[in-house]
């Protein structure tokens, strides 16, 4: 009843090709940015903040930039973790080297960063495609941090390899390292990520994001109506690491607060993979509702685990966690194979019709 | 394979390895590089070289099934791992509640059985549901797999490192031609090699093999002809599985069978992509060079840069050469149309 475009006319291109076209949706959009801002903050306990919603935007970030370059231009990578590293040990040697230098820029500079390596690491996307590709970026995975392991000025020759972040300031509040207050730390977070979610939705809805979505499906035929594969993919490459780098400084600086590479193996890269394709490849939301799922499911798992039976042993309950986080996601492939982001989609299509059947 | 092409491919193996081996030389001689010696060279590249069948044996199962279902298949590392933890917890089964100390053929027998199982399950529960999914999908349904074969072997049979005594020898070793090679690499090799020339007998000449590559060439063609497409993917996962039961032991063997285990599929994704996906010899000299180029690697140039190169240098290796060849050394030409 609520949710009906009915009466909803669009008299000019612009306002049919706008981001949400249906006035129910502008709002909701709004209202949720609203609730995150001035409601969550003051309603959460510091456990809720730290431990789900900060984790969970930072991987909305990088499940958007793997989302770019897998859901949208049609390239597997495995390097997410490598990426992210990147940006965690930019972030941190920008950030030491130039103490003054502003927090957000810190992070920017180190997406850049992060994106000229992606580039780099991009080219043999140029020849080799599918299942191959995705095993050469696991090269950069490894090559990466074995870099960051290896040569100690990464971490300022640090003596332990684990290294606390530095903590900075964001207009007179600290976000970062142990001392940040909770509430500073999400808003910061919901902030950046929201303003760079927008970019994101609107450079895949740019010609660049059009170049993109027809190297994916099918990149000869792409080229053949002129599009310059060289520049697409390698775009897709560059603005993908840009955000999985600025995800990997916020990880270090923001979520965990230390800067080690051992938080970026290669079990991050397929977590990531994981939230874009139960997600839904090829959707700025599903990143988000992917994000949201793989964070909550383990603590949900390990929470009902243990109330069921308090005496399970730990080694009992990790096992236990393997086994039904691997069956859900088959459970979940075979159900939606395109993602949370469709089920929200096939929700709205009912609502539009409710409470009539047709 | 024709007889001279395998001839070529040995002669050429042989020029590489003394040319790779002049080319150290000759860094050394110029100071690049601090330590060379030809012994000490022949050894690495032997030892490496036995390394790679190891790595062939992992690679063999993905090939398999990457041939018969166009499936990506991460779970084979954990495969590995579930395979070896059965056979040895019904070793350890047998002797602790009935007393029978189970002759290590039984257990095999026994797991094979076991694995059979496992391919149905996988086949009824996951990939049945999944079929005409993109292939992505399905790498990530195997990666789901991966999770809970892993969780389940863990759970079912405990998590510590076990030790498996199939009265092999693990320490010995001979000096053939002046070369130290380890014994029970030796045999790894060897029964690598049988499997390899198993695989390809049943490939070749029996009805089951033929349906195989009928479906591996063309699944549509092969389901009009009347090859039951869902028996041939039980087949293949089992026979995936009886691979990847044969390379935990000879890991397991030497290693101990522990979680790492599951994680040498890692190492086998670059022998994949080097040999090509579709190719069992070319997953067999795959394994060869990323072996024998990662030993060379590490105790030569990686001394130089700081060592523990080996964790990458198969990845740029295999990099370097799908540059050249997209497929992969043995993969099929891939022919695209619009």
């Amino acid at each position: 009843m609520l949710y009906r475009e009915t009466g909803q006319f669009k008299t000019t291109y612009r306002a049919d090709q706008a981001i949400f076209p249906i006035l129910q949706d502008k709002i909701g959009v709004l209202a949720i940015l609203a609730f995150a801002v001035f409601v969550v903050p003051f309603a959460a306990d510091n456990y809720l903040l730290e431990t789900i919603l900060v984790p969970v935007l930072v991987f909305s970030l990088a499940a958007i930039g793997l989302n770019i370059l897998t859901g949208y231009c049609g390239q597997l990578s495995l390097g997410t973790g490598g990426f992210m590293a990147c940006g965690a040990f930019f972030s941190y040697k920008l950030a030491t080297a130039f103490p003054d230098l502003n927090l957000i820029l810190v992070f920017l500079l180190a997406g850049l960063g992060t994106s000229v390596v992606g580039v780099l690491f991009g080219l043999p996307s140029l020849r080799i495609k599918g299942f191959y590709l995705a095993v050469a970026t696991l090269a950069a995975q490894f090559f990466l941090i074995w870099v960051f392991n290896k040569f100690g000025w990464w971490t300022n020759d640090s003596p332990s390899g684990v290294i606390s972040a530095p903590p900075r300031e964001v207009l007179g509040f600290v976000v970062t390292s142990s001392e940040a207050h909770p509430i500073s730390k999400y808003l910061f977070l919901v902030v950046l990520v929201a303003v760079l979610a927008l970019v994101a939705k609107n450079l895949v809805r740019s010609r660049i994001g059009r170049s993109w979505m027809a190297i994916r499906d099918m990149d000869i035929a792409a080229e053949i109506i002129g599009i310059r594969p060289l520049v697409a993919k390698l775009s897709a490459f560059a603005v993908s690491s840009f955000y999985i780098g600025i995800a990997g400084g916020l990880w270090a600086f923001i979520y965990t607060g230390s800067v080690e590479a051992l938080a970026f193996q290669i079990d991050r890269s397929f977590q990531v993979l994981f939230m874009v394709i139960l997600g839904g490849l090829g959707s700025i939301l599903g990143s988000f509702l992917g994000a949201i799922f793989i964070v909550l499911l383990p603590i949900a798992l390990n929470v009902t685990m243990l109330a069921i039976d308090p005496t399970f042993s730990v080694a009992l309950v990790s096992d236990m966690e393997f086994m039904l986080f691997g069956a859900l996601i088959i459970f979940f492939l075979i159900v939606e194979p395109h993602g949370l982001a469709r089920l929200w989609q096939i929700g709205k299509e009912k609502l539009r019709l409710w409470p009539f059947p047709y | 394979m024709k007889p001279l092409h395998i001839l070529t491919w040995l002669v050429g193996a042989l020029v590489t390895i003394f040319a790779i081996g002049g080319l150290h030389w000759g860094l050394a001689q110029i100071g690049w590089i601090s330590f060379f010696d030809w012994s000490f060279y022949f050894e690495v590249s032997a030892a490496g070289l036995l390394q790679g069948v190891m790595y062939s044996l992992v690679a063999l199962g993905f090939v398999l099934i990457f041939k018969a279902s166009g499936i990506f298949n991460f779970a084979q590392g954990s495969l590995v791992l579930f395979a070896a933890l059965t056979m040895v917890g019904l070793m350890e089964l047998f002797e602790r509640d009935f007393g029978i100390r189970l002759h290590w053929v039984l257990a095999f027998i026994l797991t094979v059985g076991v694995m059979v199982l496992v391919a149905i399950a996988i086949e009824r529960l996951v990939l049945r549901p999944l079929v005409n999914q993109p292939p992505i999908i399905l790498f990530m349904a195997t990666i789901g797999i991966f999770y809970f074969v892993d969780g389940f072997g863990q759970a079912l049979w405990g998590s510590d490192v076990k030790v498996l005594d199939i009265g092999m020898p693990i320490a010995s070793a001979v000096s053939p031609l002046g070369v130290r090679m380890n014994v029970y690499d030796l045999i790894a090799a060897g029964v690598g090699a049988a499997l390899v020339a198993g695989l390809g007998v049943f490939f070749q000449y029996t009805r089951i093999g033929r349906a195989l590559r009928a479906v591996a060439d063309d699944h549509q063609a092969a389901l009009s002809v009347g090859i039951p497409l869902k028996t041939i993917w039980t087949i293949v996962w089992s026979v995936a599985g009886v691979v990847a039961l044969v390379a935990g032991i000879m890991w397991g063997g030497k290693a101990g069978v522990q979680f790492s285990l599951a994680l040498i599929a890692l190492k086998a994704l670059p022998v994949l992509i080097l040999g090509g996906f579709t190719s069992i010899p070319g997953a067999i000299v795959g394994g060869l060079i990323i072996g024998y180029g990662e030993q060379v690697a590490e105790n030569f140039i990686g001394l130089e840069i700081g060592g523990a190169i080996q964790d990458w240098f198969a990845y740029v290796l295999a990099l370097v050469f799908l540059l050249f060849r997209p497929q992969g050394l043995f993969g099929e030409r891939i022919i695209e149309r619009v």
